[in-house]
């Protein structure tokens, strides 16, 4: 059965990007040039107070990677979006969005000026009526943040490679929020922020 | 007649019971706490009170003061929220805090970053080591699994419904609730990524002393962990006290621990030059 294309857009490099998702519908991001992070948040559309929940997602799978198979969970416990396929071994949603501020603490404050996946996060839900308060932890597809023994964690070079891409089936009605990490200060986008590409198809 | 057929009846009704003493309730003023943390004065405390299974409490404190958590019976599992008080859209960022810090369990000398960069709590006395970044609060859902109800009204109310209410009376909302802390009871994380649950019970006593380095309001809330498999809503009660201090001056060793923390005190002294 065929499953009709809804959307296919490329994000630019240090981009944001929103779109509605349906129930039902899949969501695929694809690693263009590979190692490159793609932020992402997603918020219900009957009630944007009801958003992803990255501690509802580990408790729930009692795992901080995602993996095919995750589970996405909302702040009300509720199932947003299923990772269907993936061909990425894991990805991460303990590390956060780069912000302008917290760039000042890992880097040094010459880079409070550089763009960040917040002022992304922040432009793309301004226009939608959402503001700070809607900032919670999110996912960053295509980013590796293992997590060692005693605790150390950090964002390393990444496992992801050209083309390689994740599915997510909507559990819900729901607006996904992409930011296209414009970040040039660790290895998460392998020092050079490259296009990801966003391809919505309907029920197959 | 019944005793409470009438104002003046049912006003000494009312009075005759408060003098009524539990373990979990508030002691106010909080100078005349009976067991004050060793070498603080009477007239310096701020706040005590003690949270029984299911309690929430939230409060302001000021720049300087001091936060001192106290699992009484050693089966505590405090969930923890943070705002900065003059403008609670900055608040807690737990991502940020373990990023920053390069490492995702909490100990002595570590920092409660917000998301503008700045050190809102320092953890200045850890006593318990047990702690989680991870798995967030209890959801009325969660709750219903394990215990058949997780409402407010019923017996085994969640974490996250009893931090809303508590923030709810700072005229806070559904949107500001953050991935919290949970205190006490310590998630770690294996190879594989699985979270493993460090869930006691616990020696009695083990406490955790804050240092608050902004404005902040706290919010707190004392449910069984969401990863605590035991069939019973087991959680006991909380002692909090908190007294006033000085900010942190210059030459704190844990403000000049780190880089990342120093740049994170800088950002935080930046905000007050007003």
């Amino acid at each position: 059965m065929s499953t009709p294309i809804i959307l296919d857009e490329i994000v630019p490099p240090r981009a944001p990007w929103s779109h509605l998702v349906r129930k039902g519908e899949t969501l695929r991001i694809i690693d263009l040039e590979g190692n490159q992070s793609a932020d992402f948040l997603m918020y219900a559309a009957a009630d944007d107070t009801e958003r992803y929940s990255a501690q509802d997602t580990i408790a729930a799978q009692r795992n901080v990677y995602l993996r095919a198979g995750s589970m996405l969970y909302s702040n009300e416990g509720n199932p947003m979006a299923l990772v269907t396929q993936t061909d990425v071994a894991y990805h991460d949603t303990i590390g956060g969005a780069c912000s302008c501020e917290s760039n000042t603490l890992r880097y040094g404050f010459h880079t409070f000026g550089h763009h960040a996946c917040v002022e992304n996060f922040l432009q793309a839900n301004l226009r939608a009526g959402r503001g700070k308060r809607d900032m919670v932890s999110n996912i960053n597809w295509f980013m590796n943040v293992p997590v060692e023994a005693d605790g150390t964690l950090g964002i390393v070079d990444g496992i992801s490679a050209p083309g390689l891409h994740v599915d997510l089936l909507a559990q819900m009605d729901l607006i996904a929020v992409v930011s296209n990490c414009p970040q040039i200060n660790n290895p998460c986008n392998g020092f050079n922020p490259t296009a990801l590409r966003m391809v919505i198809t309907g029920r197959s | 007649m019944s005793t409470t057929a009438n104002a003046q009846g049912a006003q000494a009704h009312a009075r005759a019971m408060a003098s009524t003493r539990v373990e979990a309730m508030p002691t106010l003023p909080a100078s005349a706490a009976a067991t004050r943390p060793a070498g603080v004065a009477a007239d310096s405390m701020l706040w005590e009170t003690t949270l029984p299974a299911g309690g929430y409490a939230g409060k302001e404190l000021r720049r300087g003061a001091r936060l001192q958590l106290q699992d009484l019976h050693g089966d505590a599992c405090l969930s923890m929220l943070i705002f900065n008080a003059e403008r609670p859209v900055e608040r807690l960022n737990v991502a940020d805090t373990i990023k920053v810090q390069w490492n995702a369990y909490l100990g002595p000398g570590k920092l409660l970053l917000s998301d503008m960069g700045r050190v809102l709590l320092s953890l200045m006395e850890d006593g318990a080591g047990t702690h989680d970044t991870f798995c967030g609060a209890s959801t009325a859902g969660s709750n219903a699994q394990r215990y058949g109800d997780g409402d407010n009204w019923g017996t085994h109310p969640n974490a996250r419904d009893r931090l809303t209410l508590a923030a709810s009376k700072f005229g806070l909302g559904r949107k500001d609730i953050h991935p919290c802390i949970n205190w006490f009871k310590g998630v770690r994380i294996a190879a594989d990524g699985a979270t493993v649950l460090e869930g006691g019970p616990f020696t009695p006593g083990r406490s955790v002393t804050l240092r608050a380095e902004m404005n902040v309001i706290v919010v707190l809330a004392n449910c069984p962990h969401r990863l605590d498999a035991r069939a019973g809503y087991t959680v006991t009660p909380v002692r909090i006290s908190a007294w006033r201090g000085p900010p942190t001056p210059a030459d704190d060793p844990l403000r000049n621990a780190t880089p990342e923390g120093l740049r994170a005190f800088l950002n935080v002294e930046d905000y007050f030059c007003r």
